[in-house]
């Protein structure tokens, strides 16, 4: 059962990491609680940054810039530096494997701008890029014959200490969601590939219903760091009622935001930060708010929009061609994740993150459009070809017995639980108060409402469970061990955003307006100690 | 509004249940998330984005294919998991088998053709068919499965054309050798997976086109070849 390299994740950076794992000669194992095309890049949409210069002059140190501001100066330049440098190579690559870009008539690969760009950069395949990005990844897998495991789910990471008293990595446990077993794999390295946590917003979230965090909570559990946790992006146009996604290429192809004065309020192609204040602010006042496509006619809107034209007359019951769109700001992206170095390495020797899920601080308080495409293959690249070269030294004895032995134990008890506080209606519960208190515009007393009551839920914890006590495909009890993770992450999210007393980016603190680049121009690290969360301010 | 829903564990149909929800002008997703957390948590099914992207909740409605975060239900929907899978439990099918098609028919691009631009009109030959989603639709509603389980299947081959006509993959001709057993001609072009695709395409135009490239490299139609043995094209016996 063992491989070299265990990838937990099958999105783009699982797949982009087990290829180049395998590309050193590793045998690799990706392990998915869905399907391989099905998890949150096929939702990406605008398109993956470089300076190609294809539509007008552009140049790396312009994305490199761009990026740095963007990021409020807590990104890392070098870092940054980095992302951006490898950014043509990384769509090269892409295209060399077969990704259908949408190309322009002197058959370059066509570009367009997103909000914060100083020119258009973002590669696309009309508004499918991320679909038809995974999906080529997956095809490649297949060529390559790599293993990918579906419908499993991360219970722990199984960790052991050395005679010299480090922590390494020994592979991982799962729920098989289908035979209702736990199963232990064992690795010599495990990249952590799971995606972000923007579902602890429930409903207030254009995330698929997966991005429930499950990789940084059994992280952090496991003795890695989080950091940044705070940093949650809002994306300014989510369809009113449903939360669903339109993409920021409505704006980038001159889309305005209107309210119902139907007047236009800010600049609709700022930093996604800056245009979802402006919309709360709207809001604030009592007013709707609108995006307009409609001079963009129906020709356009057709070729380079269809996903938006489809999702706005079921959800909405308008046709953007003739009518105006009623938008929100809603949760998007998580910009916190698990801490890893220049090598994608976490504090635990050989646990490797990468991903939405990792935080390689390149997108500081706020990330910009088309850049997490990007990271997802440029870390992704390295992180499979580290995790390689690690699993080839790697000489230790592994014994996962007792910690499958805790999983199994924790399954069955949460199938006897008393079940008498219902954890949908909690789940719920905790999705609004997010929004409210710890959304585009928080302050100390909302944050601090917010922690209370997960202390509450979480004191709640042994008398919830699950009502479905069957073995095969227990869904109820997946979204419940996703609930206990989401706890774990929103107690993370609100310790960094109670003690970050200032305004950066995506964390703007009604009560404390200002930047303050002297006590916080800094990452917030977030630790358990004796089981104790601890916070740290880290350069 | 009321609608019934098959409930299966493992394979085994035990019944069909009614749930009445308070709930109008939604899609099935909506319905069944409504019923999950407020009426039956033992409710079993699959979904995603909610954006009809990721391909997680495809099932049939009135024995029809459809994404459930797509589909507005009306009162009185009978819902039911896709067929030619496996049935793990209520809606939900193992798609395991379904998605090895794919490496089967070896749906990749075999090498690249270095130093090729590729034009706006090449990369449009085959937009539409890398906008498939692997819901899976076209693989429940094929009738072929019936009398031939490893039939490379629709997606599988929309996936083969895809790759066959892109202008930058070096070994077209190696693709076309590997979908001739249990392939292009196994297809009946009944047209169904046209009719339940959710982004539009048709896999049966796709194996209609190749079969075509198959002829002009040399393959031939076996059924053809065996159902005219020993008599010539226009009918006449030989002998």
């Amino acid at each position: 059962m063992r491989s070299d390299v265990l990838i937990i994740g099958a999105g783009g950076a699982g797949l982009v990491a087990a290829i180049n794992a395998h590309s050193q000669g590793a045998k690799v194992r990706v392990i998915t609680k869905e399907y391989p095309t099905r998890s949150q890049t096929c939702m990406a949409q605008g398109g993956i940054n470089a300076a190609l210069g294809n539509a007008s002059e552009d140049s790396v140190e312009a994305h490199i810039q761009n990026t740095l501001k963007s990021a409020h100066g807590i990104a890392n330049e070098e870092a940054v530096r980095l992302l951006c440098q490898r950014a043509p190579e990384a769509v090269e690559w892409l295209d060399s494997i077969g990704v259908c870009f949408s190309r322009t008539k002197d058959a370059k690969i066509a570009q367009r701008t997103l909000g914060g760009a100083s020119a258009p950069r973002a590669c696309y395949a009309k508004d499918y890029t991320g679909l038809k990005i995974l999906h080529t990844l997956y095809d490649r897998c297949n060529a390559l014959g790599i293993e990918i495991l579906s419908e499993r789910y991360l219970l722990n990471l199984v960790t052991q200490k050395s005679i010299s008293s480090d922590v390494y990595i020994g592979g991982a446990t799962f729920l098989n969601i289908r035979s209702g077993e736990v199963e232990t794999y064992e690795a010599a390295s495990v990249i952590v590939a799971t995606g972000g946590y923007s579902r602890v917003y429930d409903s207030h979230s254009t995330n698929s219903t997966s991005s429930t965090g499950d990789g940084l909570a059994t992280a952090i559990r496991a003795g890695a760091r989080l950091s940044d946790m705070e940093f949650i992006q809002f994306h300014p146009t989510a369809l009113k009622n449903s939360s669903i996604l339109i993409s920021e290429s409505a704006r980038g192809a001159g889309g305005y935001l209107l309210n119902s004065k139907g007047e236009r309020f800010t600049n609709e192609l700022a930093p996604r930060d800056e245009v979802a204040r402006a919309i709360n602010e709207e809001i604030q006042k009592g007013e709707d708010v609108f995006l307009d496509i409609r001079h963009l006619g129906e020709e356009f809107i057709d070729r380079e929009l269809p996903q938006e034209r489809k999702l706005a007359k079921l959800y909405e019951n308008v046709d953007p061609v003739y009518e105006l769109v009623p938008i929100k700001p809603v949760a998007h992206y998580t910009m916190g994740g698990i801490e890893v170095d220049e090598n994608s390495s976490t504090k635990i020797k050989g646990l490797f993150a990468v991903g939405e899920c990792a935080n390689h601080k390149i997108h500081g308080a706020n990330r910009l459009g088309g850049n997490s495409l990007l990271e997802l293959v440029v870390f992704g690249g390295q992180v499979g070809i580290n995790a390689a070269k690690y699993a080839k030294t790697f000489d230790k004895v592994i014994d996962a017995s007792e910690q499958t032995q805790r999983d199994k134990n924790f399954v069955a008890e949460v199938k006897e639980s008393t079940n008498q506080i219902d954890f949908y209606e909690k789940r719920t519960l905790i999705g609004n108060i997010f929004y409210n208190n710890v959304g585009i515009s928080r302050d100390e007393m909302g944050l601090k409402e917010a922690l209370d009551a997960i202390y509450k839920i979480q004191k709640e914890l042994p008398f919830m469970g699950v009502k479905d006590r069957s073995k095969t495909y227990n869904t109820n009890l997946v979204e419940f061990i996703e609930f206990v993770n989401m706890l774990e992450l929103c107690e993370n999210v609100l310790v960094c955003a109670i003690s970050r007393c200032e305004s950066r980016g995506a964390h703007y603190r009604s009560d404390i307006p200002k930047q303050n680049d002297i006590a916080y121009k800094a990452h917030t690290i977030t630790y358990r100690e004796d089981g104790v969360l601890c916070v740290n301010f880290v350069e | 509004m009321k609608i019934k829903i098959a409930r299966y564990m493992s394979k085994t149909k035990e019944t069909a249940l009614e749930y009445e929800v308070d709930l109008s002008d939604v899609t099935l997703l909506e319905v069944l998330n409504e019923i999950k957390t407020k009426q039956d948590a033992t409710l079993s099914y699959s979904s995603g984005c909610r954006s009809s992207i990721c391909g997680s909740c495809s099932m049939r409605v009135n024995d029809r294919e459809v994404l459930a975060c797509a589909y507005k239900v009306q009162d009185g929907d009978f819902i039911e998991p896709m067929k030619n899978s496996a049935v793990i439990r209520d809606l939900v099918v193992d798609m395991d088998r379904a998605y090895e098609f794919n490496a089967k028919a070896k749906a990749w691009q075999n090498s690249i053709k270095k130093g090729l631009n590729l034009s706006e009109e090449n990369q449009t030959i085959n937009e539409l068919q890398s906008d498939c989603i692997l819901c899976g639709s076209c693989y429940s509603v094929c009738p072929v499965y019936a009398v031939n389980d490893e039939f490379l299947g629709p997606f599988a081959l929309t996936r083969v054309w895809r790759y066959v006509s892109d202008k930058r993959e070096n070994e077209p001709q190696s693709k076309i050798d590997t979908i001739q057993t249990n392939g292009v001609w196994d297809c009946t072009l009944c047209n169904e997976c046209t009719l339940v695709c959710p982004q539009g395409i048709s896999s049966k135009a796709d194996i209609e086109k190749l079969r075509m490239r198959s002829m002009a490299s040399g393959h031939s139609d076996p059924s053809f070849a065996t159902s005219f043995q020993g008599a010539s094209f226009d009918g006449s016996p030989s002998f």
